[in-house]
């Protein structure tokens, strides 16, 4: 944790503060999009956004993977659930997400076998415990998750576990930003790319946003000087008028990445076409079963019926995602929408930026 | 949320439980007593002052790293008579045993619960034991009352806090949660964390012997600090501002919750005690409660003020605010 405190030290992010409010800002109000839903917490944590000066300001995009789960999919978890034999492990944030017309956690306290499990292998274990029962686990998360997914799953195969399968609705971020570009509905002047995710993928991934979209990436850790470091340096880009990929979390990211886990990965699953809740359908953004390893799916291992999706007609998750809207614009913020009766996943996920402005945020 | 079925966070110290406390029990039983919404219930008795409360105990696991349900069962209900001020002097304990429990556990349970009474200084007076079949409790359930003396002159409650108290805390928070989470979770860091779970009442006592004029004394059980303190600043009709650079946080516990996308200021404490001074006596207290064994860490973590009432705000380290909310739902991993 020593090697935390640096990052934390108050005097210089007071200073790098100080530097901030006191710069020109030659061409006015700059936009910058933090993707990752942890960035969105410890910015609100940290109380930074009052502290930078108006002409910054800060969009929360789709990177808690709970949040841009589609609401199909979350039917279809629940679908799963309620299935007879069926354990349904899943990770914390899942559980509470309303789906169409139920969520996981009232299946839960309706009878549903529904466990909250901290790794994917606890998934596993669960699974060669109890051999007559069906274990399911709901794969829900970024480049950062599917790895361990994939490891439990090359495990299963290993050790001969049938009774255990994944229903697989990982999502892959560098489509998700292209798809945020090519909309052109919000002007993004940079982005703070997600850490964790980074750690995977490697720093050389975003070059190609740079290249064909012009704007300016900087990996960034966590920690209050992290990102205060992450938007001088896409301040500084900006200004110059330079996009490039600027890599500030050295201690964890290389240019790389991790490709013991990336190989990982492609072993198991391949790109598809993926719908993302509030955006809609992206090219090869999220990850399917390959040919081979198809009897851990779920999807196929269950014939699920068609299932009817119902959106909350007033939930605005989906702009909130897009980075159009703030929550505090959503007309069911705070009235009928809150963490403990949510309408929407970004109310719901600790990492969602409903529940961030709520938590954290005077409005 | 189905209002039909009772859900696991209406039992998780937040605001879920807050609202089924109010709505159904507090409205349920009616009375000026239950309404004050405290950890226990002074009143008078033959002159003198009495204070009452219960607690149940269903840990999982039973065992778990500085101490097990038994010894929490004794140390939870003192712990409660004690934020009242109260001297505890006797506890009953009610009993669910799951069968199949090993008696060897029972009776190691029992055995630390013998020890934490003498410890605190309070006797089991009355128990009460049932045994259900396999699959209907988990183990062991334990349920416990307590009594105890409020001595003349001693007049707190969460209602109390005046805008220019001071809040003090007598250690590092979150250290029981992690402890039992890791336990429970079968999550091994560098060292194992140990529960902070103790009676608080030989401190109190320190405490008032230095300063009688406390306003308010709360244990941050389940829900942890930040929990405690939003009902404080509800009762009391207050605002509550914390310094985040003052918050005591072990760097193991601090380890773990960052692992685990945990805040340790909603991490259940069982052996801490927040305390909401006025300006004049609080270095006497925090005095006293330094030299106490349980207090060697305290520290002032935040103010009482008058804007704001009813809601606890963090100024945070780079000088920023936030608020900080009761806790709602589960706290949860995450999941990236």
């Amino acid at each position: 944790m020593k090697y935390l405190d640096e990052y934390r030290d108050p005097q210089l992010a007071k200073s790098l503060i100080e530097r901030l409010r006191h710069r020109s800002f030659s061409r006015g109000e700059i936009r910058l999009m933090e993707i990752c839903g942890t960035h969105t917490v410890a910015i609100f944590k940290s109380g930074m956004r009052q502290l930078l000066p108006p002409e910054i300001k800060l969009i929360s995009g789709p990177g808690c993977p709970v949040c841009v789960t589609a609401n199909e999919d979350i039917d279809r978890a629940i679908w799963l659930a309620q299935q007879p034999g069926v354990i349904t492990t899943t990770f914390g944030d899942l559980v509470r997400v309303p789906g169409s017309s139920s969520s996981l956690h009232i299946e839960r306290s309706r009878g549903a076998d529904v466990r909250i499990v901290y790794a994917t292998l606890d998934a596993l274990q669960i699974a060669r415990d109890n051999p007559d029962r069906k274990i399911v686990f709901i794969g829900i998360g970024f480049e950062t998750t599917a790895p361990t997914i994939a490891a439990a799953i090359q495990q299963a195969s290993k050790l001969g576990v049938n009774n255990f399968s994944v229903f697989s609705a990982h999502k892959l971020l560098p489509p998700a930003m292209r798809a945020l570009l090519d909309a052109r509905e919000v002007n993004l002047d940079g982005f703070i790319c997600p850490g964790h995710v980074s750690t995977i993928i490697g720093a050389g991934a975003y070059q190609e946003v740079v290249d064909n979209y012009k704007t300016p990436c900087v990996i960034t850790g966590f920690e209050p000087l992290d990102i205060l470091q992450g938007i001088s340096l896409l301040i500084d880009q900006v200004e110059s008028g330079r996009a490039e990929v600027v890599n500030s979390y050295r201690r964890a990211v290389s240019w790389e990445g991790n490709s013991v886990a990336r190989k990982l990965i492609d072993q198991i699953f391949e790109p598809a076409d993926s719908t993302w809740r509030g955006i809609g359908i992206i090219p090869k953004s999220g990850l399917v079963f390959r040919p081979g390893w198809k009897k851990f799916d779920a999807a196929e291992r269950f014939s699920m019926p068609e299932i009817a999706v119902k959106e909350h007609p007033g939930c605005k998750c989906g702009e909130v995602l897009r980075g159009v809207m703030t929550p505090p614009e959503c007309p069911l913020f705070r009235k009928v929408c809150s963490p403990q009766d949510p309408k929407g996943p970004c109310m719901v996920s600790s990492e969602g930026t409903c529940g961030a402005y709520y938590r954290y945020h005077d409005q | 949320m189905d209002p039909g079925l009772i859900q696991l966070d209406q039992g998780s110290g937040g605001r879920a439980m807050h609202e089924l406390i109010d709505t159904l029990f507090v409205s349920a039983f009616n009375n000026p007593l239950l309404a004050e919404r405290n950890d226990s219930a002074v009143f008078e008795i033959l002159g003198g002052r009495l204070a009452m409360t219960t607690d149940s105990y269903v840990v999982d696991p039973i065992f778990f790293p500085g101490g097990n349900i038994g010894s929490l069962a004794v140390h939870g209900t003192v712990n409660d008579l004690a934020m009242r001020g109260a001297k505890p002097l006797y506890i009953t304990a009610g009993f669910i045993l799951e069968e199949g429990l090993a008696f060897g556990d029972l009776e190691k349970i029992v055995g630390s619960m013998a020890e934490a009474a003498r410890e605190a200084g309070v006797q089991v007076i009355a128990g009460d034991t049932k045994v259900v079949p396999r699959g209907k409790a988990d183990k062991v359930f334990i349920n416990t009352s307590g009594i105890g003396i409020v001595p003349a002159g001693i007049d707190i409650g969460g209602q109390s806090a005046r805008p220019g108290d001071l809040v003090l805390i007598n250690g590092t928070i979150g250290d029981h949660g992690m402890a039992v989470l890791c336990k429970r979770e079968g999550l091994a860091f560098e060292n194992e964390i140990l529960s902070d779970a103790a009676a608080l009442n030989g401190l109190v006592d320190l405490m008032l012997e230095a300063f009688a004029g406390i306003h308010v004394l709360r244990d941050p059980t389940r829900g942890g600090v930040a929990t405690t303190l939003n009902e404080i600043a509800e009762q009391s009709g207050v605002g509550i501002r914390l310094f985040e650079e003052a918050l005591p946080v072990r760097e193991d516990v601090l380890g773990a919750c960052e692992v685990l996308g945990f805040d340790p200021l909603y991490v259940a404490n069982e052996g801490k005690v927040l305390a909401v001074v006025p300006a004049q006596g609080a270095d006497a207290v925090l005095l006293a409660m330094k030299s106490h064994p349980l207090g060697r860490a305290s520290c002032l973590i935040g103010e009482i003020v008058s804007d704001d009432p009813g809601r606890v705000f963090l100024r945070t380290r780079i000088g920023g605010h936030r608020l900080v909310d009761m806790l709602r739902g589960e706290q949860l991993p995450r999941i990236c």
